[in-house]
């Protein structure tokens, strides 16, 4: 281990504001040696300043960031020379070849494609039959493993990760996520935002970020348990009827649609699920929705995050 | 007659077949989702079907017209918003609604009595006057939503309209979507939230060209005996990325 033995990550009360807006609002947390962290929440959050200040581009109104044990105001040049980042905007030069941008990055950090080559081996190796094409030219995939491929070329000791799956379909995102897991594996720390909650769960640990704030750090399953009711996963047909006639029950405290089914809670802490849910189904039979199906569910991310965003200020 | 008939409809780039001979029909007033992998030809179809892109070979009628010697007829009588592309940042929330209300060909008095209507539904009045820069990313997208339908277009086309955007507001967006479909408009969207797959009448998922699979999300689990859209998103398109080289 070197001088950055220790939290990788280490975010204390750090502020920052663009005018009116702010951006970070007393973000605290700590990432782990080897750990995968996920920055999850929708555009607005903060993700993008944040890694913009550990990546020592802006720097915080206050409180304190530590990157590899090193203060992102003072230590600029080591971080920026031991850490590798992927931003969530096309990243590489558009003229120039996939190999042409691959030796770029190597050179600007002081090494060559050869000596690199070990780590970025799984992903390059994918892209390398495309090693004269012009970065512009690509299909979204194919970009992607490219810039991942120049962020991790100098051996960094800490990957960071802006949104690389945003706007990606469904099969590239889980092959994509398989990556990081294999990268993870070889040893490295690596911070990921995404907008998509579903991708929480493939994180060691997250952080949920609405408006600049951190509503919640944990494993996500610590994340979904904390959520303070118990759920229901009910379904009813015709389906915007169900919705209407949930919406309508009288200890109703949430129902939002979830692919097929609608997730409910019950304001009602003290009554039994056995009973809410006997109760629920004789209200929606009771004005008239057919197929109805009531069952107690465990409750995700996206339910966590949808309760939290009722409780911010 | 449905709102959106398609026949063989192909589009080939030099060697490439971007669209091979798809054929789709949709009813007025269905939510029908366009799914596929990227790559797999979603863009090139639409753009074909708003009339930006000839075809090749095939036809569509899209709101009765034909797209290929029709397309400023279809282009008037359908909506688009696209995550990319909706609104413009450095114009106010009642400015972009008379520029997109003039671009529709809506008379001046139109323009005024369906922009306050609008602005009312959205309880956006306060900050009619905003530039649209300056306003959260949920509310642009309703409001991107609620001006492509200024016009009262027969079908909207939503490319990718929720991205980014937090979940609640994501719930919110659909409701706008459900009560459009009641009133009759069409809706044709693209996602690459799965969970909103299941929310669509109808879908199709796209691979390589192709139309792979299409039904109501409940015959397609069934079809795939799998208990999620995802799974049968997977079952389709992991082949031909794993054969594409991703």
């Amino acid at each position: 281990m070197s001088a950055s033995a220790g939290a990788p990550v280490r975010l204390r009360g750090l502020h920052k504001r663009f005018g009116d807006t702010v951006a970070l609002d007393d973000v605290t947390f700590d990432v782990a040696p080897g750990e995968l962290y996920g920055l999850v929440g929708p555009d607005g959050g903060g993700k993008t300043t944040l890694f913009r200040v550990l990546t020592t581009l802006l720097l915080p109104d206050a409180g304190s960031a530590t990157v590899l044990g090193r203060d992102v105001r003072t230590d600029l040049w080591e971080i920026r020379a031991r850490v590798g980042y992927m931003p969530g905007r096309f990243s590489l030069y558009p003229d120039l070849s996939v190999e042409e941008n691959l030796a770029f990055f190597a050179s600007v950090f002081g090494t060559s494609i050869t000596a690199g080559y070990e780590l970025i081996a799984p992903i390059y190796r994918q892209i390398e039959p495309f090693k004269t094409r012009r970065a512009g030219q690509l299909s979204g995939g194919m970009k992607q493993k490219l810039a991942l491929s120049c962020a991790l070329v100098h051996r960094p000791e800490l990957l960071l990760l802006d949104e690389p799956t945003t706007g990606v379909d469904a099969v590239s995102r889980r092959e994509f996520w398989d990556l990081l897991h294999d990268l993870q594996a070889s040893g490295l720390t690596i911070v990921v935002s995404t907008p998509y909650m579903d991708e929480a769960d493939r994180c060691d640990r997250v952080a949920l970020m609405q408006k600049g704030r951190v509503l919640a750090t944990d494993t996500p399953r610590a994340i979904g348990a904390a959520f303070p009711r118990a759920l229901f996963a009910v379904r009813g047909a015709p389906r915007h009827a169900t919705i209407e006639a949930l919406r309508a029950y009288p200890h109703l405290a949430s129902v939002q649609p979830f692919g097929d089914t609608l997730h409910f809670s019950d304001r009602r802490a003290e009554v039994p699920p056995a009973d809410v849910m006997r109760e629920v189904e004789a209200w929606l039979q009771g004005r008239g929705i057919r197929e109805v199906a009531v069952a107690p569910i465990t409750p995700g991310i996206e339910d966590a995050f949808m309760a939290l965003m009722g409780d911010a200020p | 007659m449905n709102a959106i008939m398609v026949r063989e409809l192909t589009r080939r780039f030099g060697r490439f077949t971007a669209v091979d001979a798809i054929s789709v029909d949709v009813a007025a007033g269905e939510v029908f989702g366009f799914l596929g992998a990227n790559g797999a030809g979603k863009t090139t179809a639409i753009k074909m079907l708003i009339g930006l892109l000839a075809p090749s070979s095939g036809s569509a009628r899209v709101a009765g017209y034909d797209v290929l010697t029709q397309s400023d007829a279809v282009r008037r009588n359908i909506g688009y918003m696209s995550q990319r592309f909706s609104l413009y940042d450095d114009l106010s929330t009642r400015e972009n609604i008379s520029l997109y209300g003039g671009i529709y060909g809506l008379r001046d008095a139109e323009i005024r009595t369906r922009g306050d209507e609008l602005l009312q539904h959205l309880g956006m009045e306060p900050i009619a006057d905003a530039l649209v820069g300056t306003l959260p990313l949920g509310w642009k997208q309703k409001l991107a939503f609620s001006v492509a339908l200024l016009h009262r277009p027969a079908v909207v086309f939503l490319d990718e309209p929720t991205g980014g955007v937090d979940p609640v507001t994501r719930r919110q967006f659909w409701e706008m979507i459900y009560a459009a479909a009641a009133r009759g408009t069409t809706v044709f969207v693209t996602t690459h939230y799965m969970d909103e797959a299941e929310y669509c009448d109808r879908l199709s998922i796209m691979v390589d060209g192709r139309i792979a699979a299409m039904g109501t999300p409940a015959a397609l689990k069934a079809e795939f005996g799998v208990a999620s859209i995802d799974e049968v998103f997977v079952r389709l398109a992991r082949p031909a990325t794993a054969a594409a080289g991703g």
